[in-house]
């Protein structure tokens, strides 16, 4: 039996807990060619020039062959903008976007600053009588979830339901095409049952419209026309599962990553301006988004010594472009003082995440008031239990125990 | 606090408009316009939104670098000279700032004095013609970050630079005092062309843009709402001055001498699609046509113009954007090849006699230096964009304090940038050296689109209307001579081009207004002076 390719290795299950140990081995040959005839590409400057490549599409219906499965009315309802090439994506993601931030409404996010600490508080004064928690579903979920569902206009009494839509569709995100039709088809069926739950919603702000980004979606009409309502449901369905399921992991890693580094704790504790490059360190050292996985060649690529011939579908390997030596010294130390530091956390290109400015606000108030508060905070396990994703990585559980919670500064 | 974005870096992701929407403003969907001396209360959004960007353009209170560098041991000659030696640098600007904040992190412990004829602290002039315009950001608040405080040297600000004698090793001051050196960096840069009639030019309303002082007293013109602005040259400068205007509601009448706005830097091709821009934002643009006369009332003030085909344009205010002329005149006794393309050097800035000859202690960089770039056929070429200012710098600065063998060659790929009516800009390459283009990207009817430029079967050039975040990609196809025309298939709007005229203007030989005399006989006699055309 030939040797597991080092890729397999990483999307293993059991690898969950320390992809990084593979990463650079993966690096040694910077594009890499799987037997299912997926191009993993793992340096960093190899991983810009492709995000960067107007050639890269991310549309997979430009697979030269769909996985086995997944033919065009199968692909069809799950696609938003995030699986789709300009013009289209440009024009979805402003209409998204005129609703979200600048240049049309540039204050939205930061509008949401108090809310956003108001949560955080009451998480964290929630927890003051006890002495151990669950950092993923005591802080990390209900944190992101408030917030996207305040955004969009989502009921939070209905999130149980889209929990679980959200985890199994997450479930089947991933690199690899192997088994990808499986997984597609069970994308499709859970995102039907979300798309008529968010079909509902989308009704009732025809009717009754209020100041939400669905409302937004549902009645702006500019240059660009008017989303259809498919759009509309694809677009709040992608907005509502990424707010999800991403932010978690950047909460829980980043707790993990400063409670076995506890210097960085004290020095959190000392300065806490540091938070922001401590989060932006975060995203390099351990993101949230390991893989971009729906990448097609629409032409032959030469790229890294390698011909990537075209229709290959390509996996980007973010996570192992961040700690690039070639890039950034030192780079699997965890270091919130690099004086440059330019990362693959949230992606890069057209496709540049969405919602980052949220995603990073977020991690600066949770995990910020977490040091701040938590009396001698301690990890129970290390490492955590891993959700199964190799994509989306994070611990399903991170369980911590503490001596106390100090109140919440009034300045902050 | 003070605030740099690196506007050639900047890929138009918008997060810091996202993070600090005070500070930081999208103006159309990929510029971004923002304070640079924003208040200290603002200090941590401003960390947020500097810490946030994608691509690490934004310095606060200090420029940093993006490169790695690792000096490796230095010669004893080397070594010695970083220790104790004297360096002047010519020309407080950008590119003299940065040489002297580049020599400083490079280990040079000598005495440094940086020269210059401004009196004030070293300034960016981009804003100058944009926000600073419409009273968006104080002139005053272009300063540079973390330069003239904290770099350590003597500042000789208000002295302009009279003369270089290279056999005594001193700068001469207009105001005679003399300031010896080992190694001189000549960035003296560029003045703004004035109208060439100096009566008229004296009118009150005739305006120039360079300076902080010249932004200034333009947007106090434009704050008094003339009747109408007349913009003489439809180059970058005009063009963006049009465009402040309408922004302001002004009435603006554009006169360029050449078949459309930016054509000269653009060619005619792309200049056409700036063209409709000007003309859809509501700007009288008159093209092929040229300003002969600016007439004034009995006061002395602006009153109008006459144009070239006896039309007239009633303005209140002028703005003469004819472009640029080289402050080379304090070198004409110097015995450098200095003349009004600039002062030629090598490819690693250091500059070359009269008679061809590479000096050793004499280095060029920024908007003043004509050096030969390899990428397009050794072309001898100068380039006044602020990239090529910082970049090249560094590269003279380094090479100031190398040994030979570990001096850098300047090859960065010329970059620029240009915001109106809403569009970025951006240009990577040298798209006058080309004789086709074409439209790889995009869609020009909605003004998002990539233009590759071609030179003989390969592509040289490529600009972008609101289309930056593919710049570098462009960048690596012309550094690789990837061949022309593009035909590759790609993930953005197809603009099923075909390759056309690219309507450059004709190119400027090497040897173009530098007359030579050869005298002598012997090897050893043999020389040349330079017949110097007066620009």
């Amino acid at each position: 039996m030939a040797p597991q390719s080092v890729f397999k290795q990483i999307i293993d299950p059991d690898s969950r807990a320390d992809p990084y140990q593979f990463y650079s081995e993966l690096r040694e040959m910077p594009v890499r060619r799987e037997d299912d005839g997926t191009y993993v590409v793992s340096t960093y400057r190899e991983i810009v020039d492709l995000l960067h490549d107007p050639r890269i599409s991310s549309d997979r219906r430009n697979l030269a062959r769909p996985a086995p499965g997944e033919d065009e009315a199968d692909v069809m309802p799950s696609l938003s903008f995030i699986g789709l090439d300009s013009p289209e994506h440009d024009r979805l993601r402003r209409l998204t976007m005129r609703h979200f931030g600048p240049p049309h409404t540039p204050g939205r996010v930061t509008g949401l600053i108090p809310e956003m600490k108001r949560i955080v508080t009451e998480l964290i004064d929630g927890i003051a009588d006890r002495d151990r928690i669950d950092v993923v579903d005591d802080i990390a979920y209900p944190l992101p979830v408030g917030v996207i569902c305040r955004i969009l206009g989502v009921p939070h009494e209905d999130e149980p339901r889209f929990r679980v839509w959200a985890e199994a569709i997450v479930e089947t995100l991933g690199p690899g095409e192997v088994d990808r039709a499986a997984r597609e088809k069970r994308r499709v069926e859970t995102g039907l049952q979300l798309s008529e739950y968010l079909k509902g919603l989308v009704d009732a702000r025809r009717s009754t419209p209020n100041d939400d980004l669905l409302t937004g979606l549902v009645t702006y009409e500019g240059p660009d026309g008017r989303m259809t309502p498919e759009e509309i449901v694809r677009t709040a369905g992608l907005l509502l599962i990424a707010g999800h399921e991403t932010t978690v992991n950047l909460i829980t890693n980043g707790m993990l990553t400063l409670l076995r580094n506890p210097e960085m704790l004290e020095r959190l504790r000392a300065e806490p301006d540091m938070i922001i490059k401590t989060v932006e360190e975060l995203l390099r050292f351990d993101p949230p988004v390991h893989f971009l996985s729906s990448r097609v060649a629409l032409a032959d690529i030469e790229i890294g010594g390698v011909t990537i011939p075209a229709g290959s579908p390509i996996v980007l390997a973010l996570a192992a472009g961040s700690r690039d030596p070639a890039h950034t010294p030192n780079p699997d130390d965890f270091d919130p003082d690099r004086p440059y530091n330019e990362h693959l956390g949230f992606g890069g290109g057209v496709h540049y995440c969405f919602g980052a400015p949220l995603a990073r606000l977020e991690a600066q108030f949770a995990i910020g008031q977490l040091v701040a508060r938590l009396r001698n905070p301690r990890l129970l396990s290390d490492p955590p239990p891993y959700r199964p994703s190799s994509t989306l990585r994070g611990p399903r559980h991170l369980m911590i125990a503490y001596d106390g919670v100090l109140p919440a500064a009034p300045s902050w | 606090m003070r605030v740099l974005i690196d506007l050639t870096r900047c890929q138009g992701y918008g997060q810091c408009a996202f993070l600090a929407p005070d500070l930081f403003t999208m103006h159309g969907n990929e510029a971004v316009l923002y304070d640079p001396d924003p208040d200290d209360s603002q200090r941590e959004n401003i960390l947020r939104a500097a810490a946030a960007c994608p691509v690490q353009a934004m310095h606060v209170d200090r420029m940093i670098v993006q490169h790695r560098h690792t000096p490796g041991p230095d010669s004893q000659g080397a070594a010695a000279f970083k220790r104790d030696g004297r360096i002047v640098i010519v020309g407080a600007s950008l590119a003299g700032a940065r040489a002297a904040s580049v020599l400083r992190r490079e280990g040079f412990t000598g005495s440094l004095t940086v020269i210059g004829d401004e009196a004030h602290a070293p300034y960016d002039r981009p804003p100058l013609s944009k926000r600073v315009l419409t009273g968006g950001v104080p002139a005053e608040h272009t300063t540079l970050p973390r330069l003239k405080k904290q770099i350590e040297g003597e500042w000789l600000l208000g002295a302009p630079a009279s003369g270089l004698d290279l056999a005594r090793k001193v700068v001469r001051l207009a105001d005679g005092r003399e300031v010896p050196f080992d190694k001189v960096l000549i960035a003296t840069g560029t003045r703004a062309r004035p109208w060439p009639h100096a009566d008229q030019a004296a009118l009150e309303g005739v305006h120039l843009l360079r300076s902080m002082e010249d932004s200034d007293a333009l947007r106090q013109a434009l704050a008094r709402r003339p009747n109408r602005v007349l913009v003489i040259g439809g180059g970058f400068t005009g063009s963006e001055v049009a465009s402040v205007c309408r922004e302001l509601d002004l009435p603006v009448t554009v006169i360029e001498r050449g078949s459309a706005p930016l054509s000269g830097a653009l060619g005619g091709v792309i200049g056409k699609i700036a063209a409709d821009l000007q003309r859809e934002n509501g700007v009288d643009l008159r093209c092929g046509v040229s300003v002969t006369e600016l007439q004034g009332d009995a006061d002395g003030r602006l009153r109008g113009a006459v144009l070239s085909d006896g039309a007239t344009v009633e303005a209140e205010v002028a703005v003469v954007a004819l472009g640029a002329i080289r402050n080379v005149e304090w070198l004409h006794d110097s015995g450098l090849a200095a003349s009004m393309w600039g002062v030629a050097c090598d490819a690693g800035c250091r500059a070359v006699d009269v008679n061809g000859l590479v000096t050793d202690d004499v280095f060029v960089a920024g908007d003043i230096a004509r050096f030969p770039h390899p990428a397009f056929g050794y072309q001898f070429m100068s380039l006044e964009h602020w990239g090529n200012a910082l970049n090249q710098a560094e590269i003279a600065a380094h090479n100031m304090v190398s040994d030979q063998a570990r001096r850098w060659p300047h090859l960065s790929m010329p970059v620029f940038w240009s915001t109106q009516f809403g569009v970025n800009i951006k240009s990577v390459g040298v798209p006058t050296f080309a004789d086709q283009v074409m439209i790889a990207q995009g869609s020009p009817a909605e003004r998002r689109f990539v233009a590759v430029y071609g030179y003989q079967g390969r592509i040289t050039a490529a600009v972008m209307f609101d289309h930056g975040i593919w710049l570098d990609f462009y960048q690596r196809l012309i550094e690789r001579a990837a061949p022309f025309p593009v035909d590759f298939r790609h993930a953005d709007q197809a603009a099923n081009d075909k390759p056309v005229a690219a309507q450059t203007p004709e190119r400027i030989m090497p040897a173009a207004g530098a007359t030579v005399v050869v005298t002598g006989h012997d090897p050893a006699e043999r020389r040349v002076s330079f017949m110097r055309i007066s620009p």
